[in-house]
């Protein structure tokens, strides 16, 4: 390959094959990924699966065991950290507390021997909007002002690659959604590739273009938000975003462009295209039925139209119902013995079906999906309070 | 090293912004009070009866080491203006600078090795840099003799490079006594640079290099400043008891070396002089203050914070 100048690289990043061992454990385990120019990727995982060693490969503050890193067509595998067109927002921030807010912003320029260096950090605070403490220190900012300087020291330099990792972990609730909309603004504005690190999905999933779902130092799934949500393709992802119901059943037939599945509660219809593409659709297939709580509807047995020829549905009572204002979130035990957990809007208040009631829960076969029944049904379960 | 650290937040607060006024205001000074008691006991009482000493003169017809108490200041000047005095005050300012420095460049990188680069060998280290107080201070000066002699590894060395020449030695000398100072002095030098190094966090290290720092830009940009703390309380900690060391003098140099402790020993314990010792130890204490502000001054508004 010709000797492209690191230092300007631009272009899409690709991991390739990264595997990163520290003695016996492996962070990282042949990762592979490409993030195109100019998107807003997030890296999302519960802690300890490798995001941060992920970044630091990507960063040059830790060398691959193997694979190579990309931007565009040069290689920086091995790149030193201060020769790559990569800034990081680190975790805590890491602002150097002996310079004020303006020297820290500029360090990165100064560096370059950049000549307008004053003019650029000028816009750099307009853009965080902190203009007026530019003489400060970092200590005598509060915590969300010190994480946008942490992202304007990055910016500043207009990288080809900026790393965020989990730049917002150490804000409350409130300012965390406000810096989201900012980060995604900022990032809209100045039109760089972020690669954001984030154990929150709700998180990932509000800012993002692409997600990858990491789990034990691989990728479990990558792809926009909503296909994410929609069509999660292992049970780590169906529970790691947002809520699943899963159930185990068999395959009991194909017929057409339909699966048809079997388990103690009866048969669901299941179109094809919603079986995760692990799973081979032979009859007698061990598999797992998956449904989200809110594309269930609810109604008591006596009320319950009698069933859809298309539709699926079950049949169970209801052991919890929790009125959260917005929403009301039952826990159904099925007959089978599952137990499904359901929210329903509350359209009317009068319709709230109480604990211990027979109900049928049905939702269109759409709205359903299908995953290898080899999944462990709770992966993922816990870690995402 | 808790000292270090006391100095260094000492230095640090100073250009704090102004903490509101607490409750309970007495209860700082109560805390201070046995502090205080000490010091007006051991330090105020002996100091001023040491300023009373430098203005005494002797008795008329008095025996050696006969004073009556006057207000001589005069004193003063007869001492500051006679060369047998102010010429080793000057050289022990010479000789505990240089000391100094030599002591950083030495003590630094060692400090800077131990906090960085010692992995699991960091405690042992540690140790060893304090293990030399488990020697005496004197028997410590005096096996500089042995190493510094004429027959000694390192003349020999310096001998076969040519930097000294086959008739001369290093024992005694000017060098011998910077040599020792320099040594005995070290540990003062590397503890605090150490604890200050140690504090800082090896991230803003990793952000330097990120944001375009060559590792020694970073160091000078990041890890010298944020050690500046250690490096003013290791100078200090070294230079103030050197300039007025004169033991080092004593078991390493010639008359021709001697500095000023030498001569306030010499004048109180020999001469029975009171009066000029007492002087010379003021005028040693004057010295040693104004410097100190001077370069506090100077470091805490360029580098400090
Ligand atoms: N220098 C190292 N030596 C040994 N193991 C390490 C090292 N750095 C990371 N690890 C291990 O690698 C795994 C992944 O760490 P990493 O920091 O990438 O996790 P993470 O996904 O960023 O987690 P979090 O969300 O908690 O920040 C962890 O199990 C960690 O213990
Ligand atoms: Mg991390």
């Amino acid at each position: 390959m010709a000797k492209a100048d690191i230092t300007q690289a631009e272009g899409d990043l690709f991991l390739e094959n990264i595997t990163k061992q520290f003695g016996d454990f492996r962070a990282v385990n042949d990762l592979s990924l490409q993030v195109p120019q100019g998107s807003f990727f997030a890296l999302l995982g519960p802690s300890g699966c490798g995001k941060t060693t992920t970044l630091r490969m990507v960063a040059g503050l830790e060398d691959p065991t193997a694979g190579r890193i990309r931007i565009g067509d040069a290689d920086i595998t091995y790149a030193k950290p201060y020769n790559r067109p990569v800034n990081t927002v680190f975790q805590n921030y890491a602002l150097f507390p002996h310079m004020d807010i303006f020297e820290n912003v500029a360090f990165g320029l100064k560096r370059r021997g950049i000549k307008d260096a004053k003019q650029q950090v000028d816009e750099a605070l307009d853009l965080i909007q902190l203009s007026q403490v530019a003489k400060r220190k970092p200590l005598q900012l509060s915590g969300g002002q010190q994480q946008r300087v942490a992202l304007a020291r990055a910016i500043v330099n207009r990288p080809s690659v900026l790393l965020l990792d989990e730049p917002l972990g150490a804000l409350d609730l409130k300012l965390r959604r406000q810096m989201q909309l900012e980060l995604k603004r900022i990032q809209t504005e100045v039109g760089l590739t972020f690669i954001h690190v984030t154990h929150d999905q709700e998180e990932a999933m509000t800012m993002a273009d692409t997600v990858a779902v990491m789990n034990e130092g691989i990728i479990e799934q990558m792809g926009p938000p909503t296909e994410l949500y929609e069509s999660p393709r292992t049970a780590f992802v169906a529970n790691f975003l947002g809520q699943s119901n899963l159930f185990p059943a068999k395959v009991a037939e194909t017929s057409g462009d339909d699966v048809i599945l079997e388990d103690s509660d009866g048969r669901f219809v299941m179109p094809k295209a919603r079986v995760s593409d692990r799973v081979v659709t032979d009859p007698g297939t061990e598999v797992l039925v998956g449904v989200r709580p809110e594309k269930i509807s609810i109604a008591r047995l006596e009320d319950a139209a009698p069933p859809p020829a298309d539709g699926n549905f079950v049949d169970g009572r209801v052991t919890s119902a929790s009125f959260l204002g917005v929403s009301t979130q039952y826990e159904v035990t099925t007959h089978g013995g599952d137990t499904i957990n359901v929210f329903a809007q509350n359209l009317d208040v009068h319709n709230l079906v109480p604990q211990g009631e027979d109900v049928r829960l049905s939702w269109l076969p759409i709205h359903g999906f299908v995953l290898s029944g080899h999944d462990d049904i709770n992966a993922g379960v816990e870690k995402n309070v | 090293m808790s000292i270090a650290a006391a100095i260094g937040d000492t230095l640090q607060e100073e250009h704090q912004p102004n903490e509101p006024k607490r409750k309970g205001k007495w209860v700082p000074y109560l805390l201070m009070l046995p502090g205080m008691l000490w010091l007006a006991i051991f330090f105020v009482v002996p100091i001023v009866s040491l300023f009373l000493t430098s203005l005494q003169t002797p008795v008329p017809g008095g025996q050696v080491g006969e004073f009556q108490q006057t207000f001589n200041f005069a004193n003063y000047w007869d001492t500051l203006s006679d060369s047998t005095y102010y010429i080793p005050l000057f050289r022990s300012f010479v000789y505990s600078g240089i000391a100094t420095l030599l002591a950083l460049a030495i003590g630094y990188p060692l400090a800077y090795a131990i906090a960085f680069k010692s992995g699991k060998f960091r405690n042992l280290l540690l140790v060893l840099v304090i293990a030399p107080f488990f020697v005496s201070f004197i028997l410590r000066t005096i096996a500089w003799r042995q190493i510094l002699a004429d027959e000694g590894p390192v003349v020999a060395v310096l001998r076969s490079v040519g930097l000294v020449g086959e008739t001369a030695g290093v024992y005694p000398s000017a060098v011998a006594v910077i040599a020792g100072i320099t040594y005995n002095f070290l540990p003062f030098m590397t503890l605090p640079i150490y604890a200050s190094l140690e504090r800082v966090d090896p991230r803003l290290i990793e952000a330097s290099g990120d944001l375009y720092a060559k590792p020694f830009t970073g160091f000078r940009k990041v890890t010298w400043p944020l050690s500046m703390p250690g490096v003013v309380a290791g100078t200090l900690l070294t230079f103030i008891p050197a300039a007025g060391d004169y033991v080092n003098a004593a078991l390493l140099g010639r008359p021709s070396n001697t500095m000023i402790g030498n001569r306030i020993e010499y004048t109180f314990l020999s001469v029975n002089d009171y009066p000029t010792a007492a002087v010379l130890s003021f005028i040693l204490m004057a010295c040693i203050l104004t410097m100190v502000l001077v370069y506090i001054r100077r470091v805490g508004t360029e580098d400090l914070v």
